[in-house]
């Protein structure tokens, strides 16, 4: 299809308003050199062009969505409704607070609610994303080492299942990021963990359940090392959904946690936000936190050694909205959210199990990772073949190739909101798959067929990106 | 699997073939192998010191991002700029395609011979 610059005539556009009558003067200084390429293109046409765009996508209402470690559930709409009543959206960051009781009083409720699921004394919702709460819990724990004088700290701990993130917002956070194994069960080497704490240790940072969907059976020993050898412990809330109303990360040792609200609390994510990833402490870090916060309803207070403004105002509210009329709307049966997306990821585990090889084949959490590399080695058929196939069943490939510890790997995370009507299609296009590559292995490998475009050349797209159109 | 006998290896699948005192390290035909189609390397700079078992740069394939680790403790004298342009090379040719070239060499990592490689890794 063409691109919407393509279709651009110059001089088209909409014709609803009628020209601008005001004489404009605009200042020479900033002003553009060349006029700025946009497109020019009928409101008619514009409605079209974003139409056909979302037929060439899949989004949550397409289809199934398995996307380990993402969590691609279902929002509810009422979460958007409420989000979008113009008592909430039309108020401004620079309000007085007298004037917006109704917004601060819903940001309390909601750190009340969070306090409750994680355990912690304080919730900051400044950080924008998960990977900004990391880096906001990071240096949360930086300066209270650093209020304490212990200054020799500089090494976070990350095992080698973990996000990406996590070694990157430590560096971020001018931390050295020492990588501990994985043991044989998927979970943290305690021996490896014990060779690598010390003086120099200011952190761990770990998800639990991790990237594998297993939930570390040693979790309290891990937290009480951490603990003993002077560190404290983060908690990468990526997988919460997991254990969301039945474990409580502060109970099991963590000091510092943040979550994805746009994930685990009801904002569609995956487009580039908005998002928002709050982040919970214990009390002892409630000084540090960021940012300023209204607890009377009038006036706005920083926290004594705070570390500064992680953003501007108060973080993204909107999705604030969704994520309280979320718990509100699920209230105490917010375990059950857990407890589903286990038993569907268990089901479709248990169901594929005989013919796939499971990375860590026992009872999982929220998801479950095939490793494919045993049929890879036999058969040249690898986990991208398979991601790319399971595209002409109109479902939404795994994740694939993470975690690093397993290789040819397919992360599958069916979340809570799948029927078990859409968990046996599934199922079955998975089983499908596996007869043709035993019996016809080119037509995996030559996957997806009924897509509106075919296999990409994802390392010509890596090596050769071609990036912005070309005007001229 | 091709491992040149001149060469030697490391346990994180790097190769070393030593110019007098100086040492030049790349990955191996296994290494590039896994990895798939290269697409991106990142490499220190000259005169960075590199720590034999600690990463010196990464290479980026399209299915992953690996740590390339250094086999000896010393100062980087060179880098493989073509490698910088086209990451392809690694793939086509992994033992010219070396990353860089290591000085002041003060430690080594246990090396394996060929043998001993193709033999760690099962090939």
């Amino acid at each position: 299809m063409k691109l919407i610059f393509e279709k651009s005539i110059p001089g088209r556009g909409q014709d609803i308003f009628p020209a601008c009558d005001v004489p404009v003067k605009l200042p020479e200084a900033p002003l553009r050199e060349k006029k700025a390429h946009l497109p020019e293109i009928s409101e008619n046409e514009m409605g079209r062009h974003y139409t056909a765009l979302a037929k060439r996508a899949h989004g949550v209402n397409d289809g199934f969505y398995p996307l380990g470690s993402c969590t691609m559930k279902h929002n509810p709409r009422i979460d958007e409704k409420m989000a979008s009543l113009p008592g909430f959206t039309k108020l401004h960051p620079l309000q007085p607070a007298s004037t917006v009781p109704g917004a601060h009083e819903l940001i309390d409720e909601l750190e009340k609610f969070l306090c409750e699921i994680t355990g912690m004394a304080g919730v900051t919702f400044q950080p924008a994303a998960g990977a900004h709460g990391e880096f906001t819990g990071l240096l949360m724990i930086k300066a209270y080492h650093t209020d304490r004088g212990d200054t020799e700290r500089n090494e976070i701990i990350v095992p080698d299942a973990a996000h990406g993130t996590n070694p990157a917002s430590a560096t971020m956070a001018g931390y050295k990021t020492i990588v501990i194994k994985s043991n044989e069960n998927g979970t943290v080497d305690i021996d490896d963990l014990k060779a690598h704490l010390g003086p120099k240790t200011a952190g761990l940072m770990l998800t639990n359940p991790n990237t594998v969907g297993l939930f570390d059976p040693n979790i309290m020993e891990i937290t009480r090392l951490v603990h003993e050898a002077g560190g404290l412990c983060y908690y990468d809330g990526a997988n919460l959904n997991a254990v969301v109303g039945i474990v409580r990360p502060a109970d099991i040792g963590f000091d510092v946690i943040h979550m994805n609200l746009h994930k685990s609390f009801a904002t569609p994510h995956g487009g580039g936000g908005p998002g928002s990833g709050p982040c919970a402490y214990k009390d002892f870090l409630a000084p540090f936190a960021p940012g300023l916060v209204c607890k009377d309803g009038k006036n706005y207070e920083r926290a004594e050694k705070s570390i500064g403004n992680m953003t501007g105002f108060y973080g993204n509210f909107l999705v604030m909205v969704k994520a309280y009329t979320y718990l509100l709307t699920i209230g105490k049966d917010i375990h059950t959210v857990a407890q589903n997306a286990v038993l569907n990821a268990n089901y479709m585990q248990e169901k594929l199990k005989d013919i796939y090889p499971i990375a860590f084949d026992t009872t999982c959490m929220h998801e479950f990772v095939i490793g494919l590399d045993p049929i890879y080695r036999a058969t040249h058929v690898s986990a991208l073949d398979v991601a790319k196939a399971l595209l002409d069943y109109g479902i939404h490939p795994p994740t694939i190739y993470f975690p690093l510890i397993v290789h040819e790997a397919l992360m599958i995370e069916p979340t809570e909101t799948e029927t078990k009507e859409t968990l046996d299609e599934a199922i079955t296009a998975f089983r499908e798959i596996y007869e043709k590559i035993k019996n016809a292995p080119e037509t995996v490998q030559m996957a997806p067929q009924t897509t509106p475009v075919l296999r990409l050349d994802d390392t010509k797209a890596a090596r050769e990106p071609h990036l912005r159109f070309d005007f001229d | 699997m091709n491992f040149p006998a001149e060469l030697k290896y490391s346990k994180d699948d790097e190769w070393v073939r030593y110019d007098g005192d100086d040492a030049y390290v790349g990955i191996t035909d296994y290494a590039q192998s896994e990895l798939g189609d290269l697409v991106f390397v990142n490499f220190p700079e000259v005169g960075d010191e590199v720590t034999a078992g600690e990463p010196l740069g990464d290479v980026e394939s399209v299915k992953a991002v690996a740590d390339v680790f250094s086999p000896v403790t010393g100062v980087v004298l060179e880098i493989n700029e073509d490698l910088l342009d086209d990451a392809s090379l690694i793939n086509s040719d992994p033992y010219g395609s070396w990353f860089i070239k290591v000085g002041s060499i003060s430690e080594t990592d246990d090396l394996m011979s060929a043998d001993e490689y193709a033999e760690y890794r099962g090939q």
